[in-house]
């Protein structure tokens, strides 16, 4: 494999604590090594420009089922939004759920060589990984959903953690999952009935049980196991006026446990798109930030991690397994609504959504996303997402590093909203002026997501050992900027590298790379009653046999990389 | 105004796809450099001038430029597509998507268009006056913002679904129509002077239908509430007022629910 | 000893069984007997066995004659009439595999062609109405596990979907619908008295092509609204009574067919009935779910939705994809003339189409890929007989409710006779050679 030496950038590294020194980073094998190993190099020169590892992703929407059902019920999305044929791309469409061959450029553009896939649903897994195997460059790995499945449900109203742990461990090895996700826990089984769990102690319908000991039966067996990312939670009462103390209540359930796991993670919690959680008021009319309520906490819970969800006041399209959320919505705007309850595990909704910054509420949710940031004092725990598509397509990132990098930015877009002074005045955005500086944006992005998915061997910093996973900007941080500046360089990434091989060269893509799809092989004693009740039922009420149920093969994961995990006692 | 002239030379094999025929695209530019523009036949790049003898300049700007085709046009698409200014005369037939998402300007066809003229239009006029294809006015697939304003009107007959998800502007056809005018209509206006046939109206929230003619099947969430007098499209006269479709959810304005409005000639 | 391979996905239609037991002869070659099947479905497995299928590739000659060529013949052919051809159109893929359908993807892509599958003469206007208003559906195990409201519209399960009534709707005991079939109501509406109708516990008669005017009907009937006497044919009366019966349930599901979606105002009455399902959720919990046909017309509408973001009739001449039903449709684009080359795979378009359609695919360069000879092979110039997907090579399909399963390999196709797969794989080769691609 050629070797590659990229000279003379400003690195930017959490983990090597570089903040924009100018150094070196040597490639060989596809790893990145001490410069002083490579021989005969080719050298790229970075020389007034930025560098940092690649990109991680940690929550998105980016293949299976319902990203799908987006792209095929919104034809509307990709006119006059395509891209043809070129040399080494596939053709390209869509704006805010773009087809798999233009996810995969659009992340490499941007510097992401590494994405989650936010919620697969169990019996939909093979889905997921057809789209993830023709969503090109990206390594990738996808979260089962677990805080509605029925065997869960039982298992956790019985105490019984050893079995919610064996069953995961199947289920993972069943549908070659990564982590183990919860959307609206008990909500969306309720959500059979056309009811929902709104609080944390109300209790599901016939399961009698609730969503707090849901989400605290699922972190004790997720430790249990050592699994290598935390339980990754998306809260009940999203998007709902005052919600913030729901947030609260869920966030209390990792309250005082410690992470055990072999992969380095500390937190034993990641809340996803906090910013859909942290609202104050009770009606739309009084609808106010409560950002601040909820970032003291995750700051003072050092077990806790988050991701934003930036409102990026674009036309989306929401997507969430937390299917009443998503029948709420379509009531609200009226739009087109997709729906797919999924038998004895999930659900999951659809709705297009228009952020418009003519709306005081949108103009709330854009200015909830950025305090959250902005006031956050671990980078390492806080982390940049838009919940694409949900808050607007990841395609934005750019734009919210604008945002984050420029307060002149921020006054300038809060000078646009129709309805200002009322944003002002539910927000406290127009009273922070810190702006992030690069090394922060390196956590945020990097560092942080990897460590907190257990990924830190491979991903999120330039430390020896790591993959060759590195993106350079035509950027330089010791100049002046301007905010459109600023957005302009991070949109188009000069030089990308994925697992040592060049992927974009001067701007180019002119490698797909050669993708994995990760997932997390998990062996447990022997439990001979979670066999017995998965197959009864599978007998009684599955559609599927249980023979037709794993996924395996070359056509779903040509290049499987498994992380092992030995949780026998 | 400067006037390009598009003669019609060769036939193509498949068919032509003309959306840099605009007054737009040629505004500002030469008979020769017009000739050189892209068209093309299914994979194929083509030029204009491969079909069309090009006579004339374009003008400064769009609005003082002025398209005329002559000859066969029934096989070119895309004519006109999101036009904003200037003028498109057509002297014969032509295929689809004529004046589609066209923004503003006027275009004249002599002959009949085929289907998704106008689709998606935001400004301007389209005048018919032969028959127009399904899908007049219509919305693009997927999108709940059809037509949003501008002109259509057709001497002749109309196809199916015309006005699909309107919510402006105004369609007249002189003709007859056939079935599902104004589905999901949402503003605008829709004036048949001939007869329609049936699903006229259905899951409208508001805007109007005006029938002159005769209306075969109505639909059940209409309900009939007076008579009145008044003239539309130079037409004066007593129509029954039918508001509906009562199946659908409908905005309320101080207190009072809007519904669509479907006038019938008495 | 005979083999017996279990859990086999059945080939044949959208209810895509995954319980069927196939007993093989002693050497593995023969199949036995087909066991938990339908009488369709036995009869796909059974048919595959048949004697006269053709093993090589047929290309027509002047006089009307079939030449049996070699494969590396049927490849240059088909290569060269899809990258010569100024718009080729790749239809059919519909009773293949998401691996098949993929590769025609990229062919089509490559060459700037359209792409269409059987969606395009079944319910791709269902795809049209859920475009424009969504769909609440869900998997066909919620509907075992919960549904009490079960109605059937424009469609006869009983005939073309035998075992959906007894697997998943009407007859099985679930989670909470213990009690099968006594805890449920059923609705049929068609305007005929099928098999399917009489098993009922209402049948609403609706007047042909009304589907449109007594769904709308049913929707104002469930906001208490007026109606005249009598919609489609129904009483105002039934059709308020009904309007209780979906209401009054836990859970309802509708599923339709072909009787709505291909009759007058086509998507409109898949519109209406989504938006009827919709509002249905105000009082309880209501689903909506379409009778697909081929057992993975599905999936190619899912592979066709993540690669270019549209699920049927696409046109990629251009490099890029568009989409627009009336246009970039099969049936437009024949009748039209708007395509130079016609590439038919896993389906029967010369038995299905309208005869001017068909007239035209016999006017142009034409290749059909089917194991077996059917009027689409005996309209094109060449046939290429290929392995039984679901059968002797595996391969994933979607079921109606959008559910992955992998098919499986029963038996071994005949010698010699390559798979969908591995030919497609070879014209691709051969037109990357030809494009001068890597």
């Amino acid at each position: 494999m050629t070797e590659y030496l990229i000279k003379n950038g400003f690195v930017f590294d959490p983990v090597l604590k570089l903040k924009g020194e100018k150094a070196d980073v040597a490639i060989r094998d596809g790893k990145i090594v001490e410069t002083t190993e490579v021989k005969k190099p080719k050298v790229i020169d970075a020389s007034g420009m930025t560098v940092m590892a690649g990109g991680v992703e940690i929550h998105a929407h980016i293949a299976g089922p319902k990203v799908n059902s987006g792209r095929i019920f919104r034809p509307e999305d990709k006119l006059f939004n395509t891209v043809p044929v070129k040399k080494n791309m596939r053709a390209q469409g869509g704006f805010s759920i773009p087809t798999t061959y233009k996810t995969g450029y659009a992340y490499a553009q941007l510097g992401y060589t590494t994405a989650m896939e936010a919620a697969m649903p169990p019996l939909f897994a093979r889905h997921v990984h057809e789209e993830m195997r023709d969503t090109p460059i990206l390594d990738e790995g996808a979260y089962p959903v677990f805080g509605n499945n029925w065997f869960v449900l039982e298992y956790i109203k019985n105490r019984e953690v050893e079995n919610t742990a064996a069953y995961i461990a199947w289920l993972l090895r069943a549908t070659k999952g990564y982590a183990v996700k919860s959307v609206n826990p008990g909500g969306t089984e309720a959500w059979g009935w056309g009811l929902n769990c709104l609080q944390v102690n109300d209790p599901v319908p016939y399961f009698d049980v609730t969503p707090d000991e849901i989400t605290r039966g699922l972190i004790e067996a997720n430790e249990y196991l050592g699994l290598p990312h935390s339980l990754h939670i998306h809260g009940n009462n999203l998007g709902n006026p005052g919600n913030y103390t729901t947030t609260l209540d869920t966030l209390k359930a990792a309250s005082g446990q410690k992470a055990k796991n072999k992969f380095g993670r500390e937190t034993i919690l990641h809340h996803t798109h906090v910013q859909f959680h942290s609202y104050g008021g009770d009606k739309w009319a009084n609808f106010e930030s409560k950002a601040r309520e909820i970032i003291d906490y995750i700051n003072k819970h050092k077990n806790i991690t988050a991701d934003v969800g930036f409102v990026t006041l674009d036309e989306t399209t929401t997507m969430t397994a937390d299917g009443p959320f998503e029948y709420h919505l379509s009531q609200l705007n009226h739009l087109k609504w997709v729906n797919a309850d999924v038998e004895l595990e999930t659900a999951a909704g659809v709705v297009p959504y228009v952020y418009s910054p003519d709306i005081f509420v949108c103009g709330v949710q854009w200015a909830i996303g950025l305090e959250i940031a902005l006031l956050a004092k671990d980078p390492m725990r806080v982390f940049i997402s838009t919940d694409h598509p949900n808050a607007g397509p990841f395609t934005r990132y750019p734009r919210i590093l604008k945002w984050l990098m420029s307060a002149k930015a921020r006054e300038e877009q809060i000078k646009a909203f129709k309805q200002s002074d009322k944003v002002v005045n539910s927000s406290e955005i127009a009273g922070i002026d810190r702006e992030l500086d690069l090394y922060e944006v390196a956590a945020m992005t990097r560092a942080g997501p990897a460590k907190c998915l257990g990924l830190s061997h491979l991903y999120g910093s330039l430390k020896p050992g790591v993959d060759g996973d590195v993106a350079v900007y035509d950027f330089n941080p010791e100049k002046e900027h301007t905010p459109d500046q600023i957005e302009k360089a991070f949109s188009s990434v000069k030089y990308l590298f994925k697992r040592g091989e060049k992927i974009i060269d001067n701007h180019e893509i002119v490698s797909h790379g050669n993708k994995r799809t990760l997932w997390v092989d998990v062996k447990v004693n022997e439990n001979l009653q979670v066999m017995r009740d998965i197959q009864e039922k599978f007998m009684k009420y599955y559609t599927v046999t249980l023979g037709n149920y794993e996924v395996h093969g070359r056509h779903f994961i040509p290049n499987p990389f498994a992380l092992e995990v030995d949780a026998t006692r | 105004m400067s006037t390009v002239t598009l003669v019609a030379k060769a036939k193509p094999q498949l068919f032509l796809e003309m959306e840099s025929v605009t007054p737009d695209a040629f505004a500002g530019k030469k008979a020769s450099d017009i000739a050189e523009l892209p068209v093309y036949e299914g994979n194929t790049t083509l030029r204009l001038a491969d079909f069309f003898e090009v006579r004339g300049d374009g003008g400064t700007t769009a609005a003082d430029t002025k398209i005329v085709i002559k000859g066969d046009a029934t096989r070119l698409k895309y004519v006109g597509m999101r036009m904003t200014a200037g003028e498109i005369e057509v002297e014969g037939s032509i295929d689809q998507y004529v004046g589609a998402w066209m923004e503003g300007g006027r275009i004249h066809v002599h002959g009949n268009t085929d289907a998704f003229t106008g689709v998606g239009m935001k400004g301007g006029e389209i005048l018919i006056d032969g028959n127009a294809g399904n899908y007049l006015g219509a919305a693009y697939r997927g999108d709940w913002r059809g037509m949003q304003g501008g002109r259509i009107h057709v001497k002749g007959n109309a196809g199916s679904d015309i006005g699909y998800y309107m919510n402006g502007g105004t369609i007249v056809v002189e003709g007859d129509v056939d079935v599902h005018v104004g589905s999901h209509m949402d503003g605008g206006r829709i004036v048949i002077k001939g007869n329609a046939k049936s699903k006229v109206g259905g899951q409208m929230v508001t805007g109007e239908i005006f029938i002159l003619g005769t209306l075969e099947v109505m639909m059940p969430g209409f309900i009939y509430r007076k008579d009145v007098d008044i003239e539309v499209e130079g037409v004066n006269g007593k129509f029954a007022l039918f508001e509906g479709d009562t199946a659908e959810r409908h905005p309320k304005k101080k207190g009072q629910t809007v519904y669509g409005r479907l006038y019938l000639k008495v | 000893m005979t083999k017996t391979v279990t859990d086999v996905i059945c080939p044949f239609c959208g209810t895509l069984c995954d319980d069927i037991e196939v007993v093989l002869s002693d050497d593995g070659k023969k199949i036995l007997e087909v066991v938990n099947a339908c009488a369709i479905g036995a009869q796909k497995f059974h048919h595959a066995m048949a004697e006269d299928r053709p093993k090589k590739p047929r290309m027509k000659q002047p006089d009307g004659t079939y030449k049996e060529v070699s494969y590396d013949e049927a490849v240059e052919y088909t290569a060269q009439m899809l990258a010569n051809a100024k718009k080729p159109l790749l239809y059919g893929w519909s009773s293949t595999s998401c691996e098949a359908d993929s590769i025609g993807n990229e062919i089509t892509e490559l060459c700037g062609g359209c792409v269409d599958n059987t969606a395009a003469v079944c319910h791709g206007t269902t795809l049209i109405a859920l475009q424009d208003v969504g769909v609440p559906s869900c998997t066909l195990g919620e509907v075992r596990n919960r549904a009490d409201r079960i109605i059937y519209w424009g469609c006869n399960p009983a005939h073309a979907h035998p075992r959906h009534m007894s697997r998943y709707s009407i007859f099985p005991r679930g989670f909470f619908t213990g009690k099968g079939s006594q805890s449920r109501k059923v609705i049929v509406v068609d305007p005929r008295v099928t098999d399917t109708a009489k098993l009922a516990d209402y049948h609403y008669q609706v007047e042909q092509g009304r589907d449109y005017e007594l769904l709308q009907a049913f929707r104002t009937a469930l906001k208490g609204e007026w109606l005249p006497d009598t919609v489609a044919g129904i009483p105002k009366e039934k059709i308020y009574e009904g309007a209780e019966v979906m209401k009054s349930g836990r859970f309802g599901i509708i599923f339709f067919g072909m009787g709505v979606t291909q009759s007058l105002s086509k998507n409109h009455n898949i519109d209406a009935a989504i938006c009827l399902t919709k509002e249905l959720n105000t009082y309880t919990k209501f689903t909506i779910m379409p009778m697909r046909g081929h057992y993975n017309v599905t999936g190619h509408g899912e592979v066709l939705g993540w690669q270019y973001g549209f699920p049927y009739s696409v046109d990629i001449s251009r490099g890029y994809a568009r989409y627009n039903p009336g246009d970039t449709s099969t049936i437009d684009l024949l009748l039209r003339g708007e395509v130079d080359a016609f590439f038919s795979i896993a389906t029967d378009p010369g038995a299905h189409f309208p005869i001017d359609a068909v007239r035209r695919i016999s006017e142009l360069p034409s290749v059909a890929v089917d194991p077996f000879i059917t009027p689409t092979t005996e309209v094109s110039k060449l046939h290429v007989p290929v392995a039984f997907v679901g059968i002797e090579v595996g391969g994933n399909a979607y079921r109606m409710d959008n559910v992955p399963i992998d098919c499986r390999k029963v038996i071994d196709p005949p010698e010699g006779v390559l798979t969908d797969e591995q030919f497609l794989e070879r014209v691709l080769k051969r037109i990357r050679e030809l494009k001068g691609v890597k």
